[in-house]
């Protein structure tokens, strides 16, 4: 390229890019990544809602540090705001209300950020569960799953130390129903609760210490998971849904350059547009409407962000069970709630690592399934859900007995016994429909689809004509592999001796049928049988 | 002074002491006697209570019991005052529809001369709270600010932070305070209708009701502003979730389908 025997001046982008190359050896990058291929679906972007909506975030973010003081002194509100003058708040909500109402664009940068972070926590939920249905956490891609599901972690908690700092009444409870579950961590609790508040609850520290959490600590952890999310993204490769000429060993779609980059840049901006009408249209926590924090108020219908509302419902519903114990209270009602919580996210976070071990698959997968050919996983998953949405039922208990006229007491009872029974019946509910879906598919393949077009036959029967499905539509229903159910090894070997068997062992093959024995699957059609029926023309 | 040291010991003197006496008991007495019944036009007052008694065995005596005593359907009414039937009656509460948690509000079916009636008639049964006069319920001059603070300390466990209403035990609910009127806030506070308590004056005094008065009607009424846009029923972050979820991902949704919809495709030659 650049060779000294050049007489004309090569134009001047290619000299800049010239520069760079030599530096950075940008050539054999971009070489190497701007054909990288993503393939095309909706589902694929969730992920992306949730990037930039993490970039929208951190960009609000930036902006209203340079106006928040994160102090808890007490000041005299004298702003412009009636129902508030004269009120003694710390300085942390009057720099709030400072930001709401006086800062030029603060409020709606405050409503920005704030409806981005419901926004991005329930785009990485939806993300996860997409992730979670078509089976995309298999290898190699367990990580990766690993590293979302800590993103969503962290951010649930970075939400929560956000949503605190205003220091309003709201917020206040919130916090003080944090203080609550770790003081009943058992022993420990007391000296734990004091440590981080420096003191008594409330104490004048607590706003300062979740700020540097908030803004520099888990933010910044997480920023380096989305990295390193990214990275091994672009490393696996995406997952595709199957379908003609896709196989385990491409990729379909657009070249990241000039598509991808275009659609995602687009995008980014879309996400930004979507989120910034609804933060010009809505409002989201009015802190001058709530007031700020003092310990000794508090108001009904005081609930946490959306994802902490299932924390929230487990201690709603969780009855008020104490022990005594040699002058020391173990306090149930709120140490079971805060044991179930990690328990109930371990279990989806887990998973992909329990499953491969009841599969015995170690290969590489990168076809995406469709839900219904791996029924067993998908009944647990929306079993899952079930749970967590009847606890944000608990949650909000107060408002389903307000707005639908019920006894709050009965709203309590049902997520108590359906936070067990619900997942039951949406398992087994989910695992039928499954099957059934797999029957409909295996119908299609085998009868083709129905035409809607009904004739009548000479001799007075009718019938309704189904056409053959395309090539491709047969690839895209048969393409999935089916397991077979494992088997336990005889229980002598070839010499006669007794094999010994692991109970391990044993219940991974019970569990292994559960996921791939008769009734968890219906095998999908053969070549033989779709012959032997398109054979016997004009039956259908 | 002589003379009237000189006939003190006249035959009718003591007569004459007497009368003075009578004449000054009576005359502070008619000067600081309750003004209510005394003041009133008699006539007028007892054909209120008389109409209000015919209002009452028609519309309430049913469950209250006919001289208001009470049975097993409805409380006595004996003492509760003008104002618990001013509050009751004039938000349509009462006549109640049926038996339950908690008597909703509902359309009102009595004018407010019968509603005067109906509440003369009950105040005549036993003293109790009575129905407040404009000057004690206006809330000019009120103190907005100190009128939230009483609010977060007195009411929001109940009422929400700004009277969005909440749920209570076993159906029961404190109700919605948008659109109450400054008469009726202030009956509530005094009588302590249904699950509330009372705030009597001994405990919160006519001028804190007025801050709590001018603080809802600043806060959650026509006349309240919403900086942010849509208040999303003042409710909190359940119905903030619940508007992320299906505003906002919902229409990050809709415009992810219709990008991938829209995909570069060959040109078809």
């Amino acid at each position: 390229m650049s060779t000294v025997t050049d007489t004309k001046k090569a134009p001047a982008g290619e000299r800049v890019a010239d520069w760079a190359d030599g530096r950075l050896g940008i050539y054999s990058l971009a070489k190497a990544n701007m054909r990288k291929i993503f393939p095309d679906h909706w589902s694929f972007m969730l992920g992306e809602i949730c990037l930039y909506s993490f970039l929208i975030i951190i960009l609000t973010g930036v902006y209203l540090t340079m106006f928040f003081h994160p102090s808890m002194n007490e000041v005299e509100y004298v702003g412009p705001y009636v129902p508030l003058q004269g009120q003694l708040m710390s300085e942390a909500f009057n720099s709030t209300m400072h930001i709401s109402f006086e800062v030029r664009g603060g409020l709606l940068i405050r409503q920005i950020h704030h409806w981005a972070a419901l926004i991005f926590l329930a785009g990485m939920f939806v993300h996860m569960m997409r992730v979670f249905f078509t089976g995309a956490f298999r290898k190699p891609r367990e990580i990766n799953w690993l590293f979302g599901f800590l993103l969503f972690f962290l951010g649930m908690f970075t939400g929560f130390t956000g949503y605190s700092l205003p220091d309003d009444l709201l917020s206040g409870t919130g916090v003080r129903f944090m203080q609550g579950a770790i003081l009943s961590v058992p022993v420990v609790g007391t000296y734990l609760s004091m440590f981080l508040f420096g003191g008594e609850f409330p104490g004048g520290d607590f706003v300062a210490r979740f700020y540097s959490a908030h803004v520099l600590l888990l933010p910044g952890i997480m920023l380096g998971l989305v990295v390193a999310h990214l990275i091994l993204v672009f490393f696996h490769k995406h997952t595709q849904f199957a379908g003609p000429g896709r196989t385990n060993n491409n990729v379909v779609g657009m070249p990241l350059l000039p598509v991808y980059m275009a659609k995602a840049g687009g995008f980014f901006f879309l996400v930004f547009g979507v989120i910034a009408v609804i933060s010009a249209i809505a409002s989201i926590n009015p802190i001058w409407a709530l007031g700020p924090y003092r310990p000794d108020q508090v108001s009904t219908g005081a609930q946490p962000d959306w994802y902490m509302g299932f924390a929230e419902g487990l201690i709603r519903v969780m009855p008020g069970w104490e022990i005594n114990l040699w002058g020391h209270t173990l306090v149930l009602g709120v140490m079971i709630p805060l044991a179930i919580f990690p328990a109930v996210l371990g279990a989806i976070a887990v998973y992909p690592f329990i499953e491969s071990w009841i599969t015995g698959d170690k290969r590489e997968h990168h076809i995406a399934q469709r839900p219904r050919n791996a029924p067993t996983r998908t009944a647990f998953g929306v079993a899952w859900i079930t749970a967590y949405f009847i606890m944000l039922v608990g949650g909000g208990n107060d408002l389903w007995a307000t707005h639908f006229h019920l006894s709050i007491n009965a709203i309590t009872w049902f997520v108590r016994i359906f936070f067990f029974v619900g997942p039951v019946l949406a398992f087994i509910a989910t695992k039928r429909i499954c099957l059934g879906l797999q029957r409909r598919d295996k119908d299609k393949v085998l009868h083709g689809r129905e035409s809607g077009i009904i004739k009548r036959l000479p001799h007075g029967e009718f019938v309704e004509v189904h056409e053959p499905l395309s090539q491709g539509e047969l690839h895209r229903l048969t393409a999935h592999e089916q397991y077979d159910a494992a088997e336990l090894p005889p229980a002598v070997d070839e010499n006669g001796v007794e094999r010994k068997i692991g109970r391990m062992e044993k219940l991974r093959v019970k569990l292994n049928k559960g996921y791939y024995g008769d009734d968890s699957q219906v095998a999908k059609p053969t070549v033989e049988e779709y012959k032997e029926i398109q054979s016997g023309h004009g039956h259908h | 002074m002589k003379k009237l040291s000189a006939r003190r010991r006249h035959p009718l003197a003591a007569v004459v002491v007497l009368l003075l006496a009578l004449a000054a008991t009576g005359g502070l007495y008619a000067a600081f006697a309750p003004a209510g019944t005394a003041k009133a036009d008699e006539t007028a007052q007892s054909l209120a209570i008389e109409e209000g008694k015919k209002l009452y065995s028609v519309g309430c005596a049913s469950c209250h019991g006919t001289g208001g005593q009470g049975t097993t359907d409805g409380p006595s009414l004996v003492g509760v005052g003008s104002a618990s039937v001013d509050f009751q009656v004039g938000t349509g509460r009462m006549p109640a529809q049926q038996p339950g948690a908690q008597v909703p509000k509902k359309k009102v079916i009595y004018s407010q001369a019968e509603i005067d009636q109906l509440a003369a008639y009950v105040a005549s049964l036993g003293s109790g709270p009575i129905t407040p006069t404009e000057g004690q319920y206006d809330t000019a001059g009120a103190n907005i600010g100190r009128g939230g603070e009483l609010f977060r300390n007195n009411c929001a466990q109940c009422h929400n932070f700004t009277g969005e209403g909440g749920a209570l035990t076993y159906g029961k609910y404190a109700p919605s305070l948008e659109g109450v009127s400054p008469k009726h806030l202030y009956e509530a506070m005094q009588t302590g209708p249904q699950n509330m308590p009372s705030f009597p004056d001994t405990t919160m005094p006519e001028k804190e009701k007025k801050d709590i008065i001018a603080y809802v009607q600043a806060v959650n009424s026509d006349k309240a502003d919403n900086p942010g846009g849509l208040k999303l029923g003042g409710l909190g972050p359940v119905s903030e979730g619940l508007f992320a979820w299906i505003f906002g991902l919902g229409a990050l949704i809709a415009v992810a389908i219709w990008v991938a919809a829209h995909t570069a495709k060959a040109k078809k030659s």
